[in-house]
């Protein structure tokens, strides 16, 4: 990534509020986004992350710091040259946000319009753009007429019919069932690679990043926890938050109430050929409790975590470790008291 | 008896009295719900758009235009209409009839519509004002190109509603020299205790309400794009 990035966060704060009602939204944010990638960032939800992304075409105006597009400071622009500068950034919404007495068509139009692209050569552009995103049949459709999906796919439309070098993603997926988001995200990605816009996407489903992100930032308490490619995070999260969003794909971790010392295993989807608790008992000659679980298979790979409880002779402990360590398997010791 | 008011109400000069009477209640009312919109409606959207959750925050303009509506508002109308006869001389040239009526009319109505047509404006939803903004759209633009059609079934329910408390206004100006069906029926029925009269005033204008309504109603239906 040697090319400078095409958003540049810097020391980037947004308080809400102030006094003692004040609440920190964002803390100390700093991140760079290079052109052509996706980028997720995933946090629980009133970690901050839609504030983030609002900050990025100043929905949001930030307490403090900057927000740099393209190599020019955002922040400082006039307001008539930030809606020039959003004209470059589209965004798109979990509620989809079109307008319900336009058509299809006239939907996607609206951004040309205020472009100030002329009617006729918006009407056309507009049908390209529909027709990119699956909808050709559908360009005099009102919104109320459409299907979630089929809504998100104008809001693309409308989204990317100026050229943005940015796709700006809050949510966008999750009003949608499983299967649509899978389709929205197809879309997503073969927009990103077909004209290389950069998409940044906000999320609080694990899935979603995994789909289709290049690289991740893990969003908490309103501070950037960890930044790096999606494999790397997932597999080996190094901070207290990113493991607890990965290892519990954000649900609960209260289910587990043992007490003792256990061993974390983590399946990153590059264990799936094999039988690997079954051959680590076989080869230890130690039969081990599962004390919790929780796995699931994304297109045929095996990822979660699972707690093995640990035998009391240190022996055998060792020759476990030995063993997952050459299956290149990542784990860590954990001591429950409670 | 019964047989003498039936030829009194269908008595050729009573019946051009009425129609007169109509037309210049009609003539009153639509002229004047016409001058309130065009005041009412930019008022209205400026309240919208100065609120503290507007598009564009201005405390100032915000808190004047909105004491001056409410100023207006509180007046009871028959007060009103007194006290802007010098107006009504200034601008029509007189202070009685149907002409003199629009004025103050206007002048009781713009605000009542500015906040009917505000409360219609904020149904828009949030978010798609900020999608809007986040194309990069301005203030007008969002104005023009997405409030007001947006809002448009609402605000034509609400044209509906207005039109038709102006119709009721222009009644209670029969009582200080406006025309109109309002003016017969304070004249007959009150002046002269002609009761029948009064009440055949009175349903002319509850049927006047019931048009505009179903008008208005049909055709803020028949443009929403809401309901497939």
């Amino acid at each position: 990534m040697a090319n400078n990035p095409i958003i540049k966060i810097e020391s980037l704060s947004k308080t809400f509020g102030s006094g003692e009602t004040a609440v920190t939204a964002l803390d100390d944010i700093n991140l760079s986004i290079y052109p052509g990638e996706i980028f997720g960032i995933i946090g629980l939800s009133g970690a901050g992350k839609s504030t983030l992304v609002r900050c990025m075409n100043l929905l949001e105006r930030p307490t403090a710091g900057r927000v740099i597009f393209d190599g020019s400071d955002i922040t400082s622009l006039s307001d008539k040259e930030l809606r020039k500068v959003r004209q470059s950034i589209g965004m798109i919404f979990q509620s989809f946000n079109l307008l319900m007495q336009r058509t299809a068509l006239d939907n996607v139009c609206f951004s040309l319009e205020i472009a100030g692209v002329p009617k006729k050569e918006a009407k056309k552009r507009a049908r390209e753009l529909l027709e990119t995103v699956g909808l050709a049949d559908k360009e005099k459709a009102y919104p109320s007429q459409l299907s979630g999906g089929q809504k998100q796919r104008v809001a693309i439309a409308r989204a990317l019919a100026t050229n943005p070098k940015v796709l700006l993603c809050d949510e966008a997926t999750s009003a949608l069932d499983p299967t649509t988001t899978q389709s929205i995200l197809e879309l997503i990605k073969e927009l990103n690679q077909k004209t290389g816009v950069t998409v940044i996407i906000i999320t609080h489903e694990m899935k979603v990043i995994e789909q289709i992100c290049h690289r991740v930032a893990i969003i908490d308490k309103s501070r950037i926890e960890e930044v790096g490619m999606v494999q790397d995070v997932f597999r080996q999260p190094k901070t207290q938050a990113a493991k607890k969003l990965i290892f519990t794909n954000g649900d609960s971790n209260e289910e587990f109430a043992g007490k003792g010392r256990y061993l974390r295993l983590v399946f990153d989807g590059s264990q799936t050929d094999r039988p690997v608790i079954a051959n680590m008992v076989l080869k230890c000659g130690e039969p081990v409790s599962i004390a919790f679980a929780k796995t699931k298979m994304i297109s045929g790979k095996m990822y979660g975590h699972m707690l093995l409880e640990l035998p009391e002779n240190p022996e055998i402990v060792k020759k476990i470790k030995a063993y997952l360590d050459s299956e290149d398997i990542t784990y860590e010791e954990e001591r429950y008291d409670a | 008896m019964l047989k003498d008011i039936i030829n009194e109400i269908f008595s050729a000069e009573m019946l051009s009295l009425v129609w007169k009477g109509l037309l210049e209640t009609l003539y009153m009312s639509l002229v004047s719900t016409a001058v309130a919109y065009a005041i009412g409606l930019p008022v209205g959207m400026l309240l919208l758009v100065t609120d503290p959750d507007g598009v564009k925050p201005n405390k100032t303009i915000n808190t004047t235009v909105g004491a001056v509506v409410n100023f207006l508002r509180s007046v009871p109308f028959l007060i009103l209409m007194v006290a802007v006869m010098p107006l009504s001389r200034l601008i029509v040239g007189t202070t009685i009839g149907a002409k003199a009526t629009i004025v103050s009319l206007v002048i009781a109505s713009a605000p009542y519509v500015a906040r009917m047509v505000e409360s219609s404006a904020k149904e828009v939803d949030r978010g798609v004002i900020e999608a809007s903004l986040s194309m990069g759209a301005s203030t007008m633009q969002i104005m023009c190109k997405v409030i007001l059609p947006e809002a448009m079934p609402s605000l034509i329910y609400g044209a509906a509603i207005s039109s038709t408390t102006i119709l009721g206004y222009t009644a209670m100006a029969g009582a200080v020299g406006g025309g109109g069906l309002g003016a017969i029926a304070i004249n007959y029925g009150y002046h002269r205790k002609e009761t029948v009269i009064m009440w055949l005033m009175v349903v002319i204008l509850v049927l006047i309400v019931q048009v505009f309504q179903e008008i208005g109603s049909f055709i803020a239906k028949k443009c929403d794009k809401r309901i497939g």
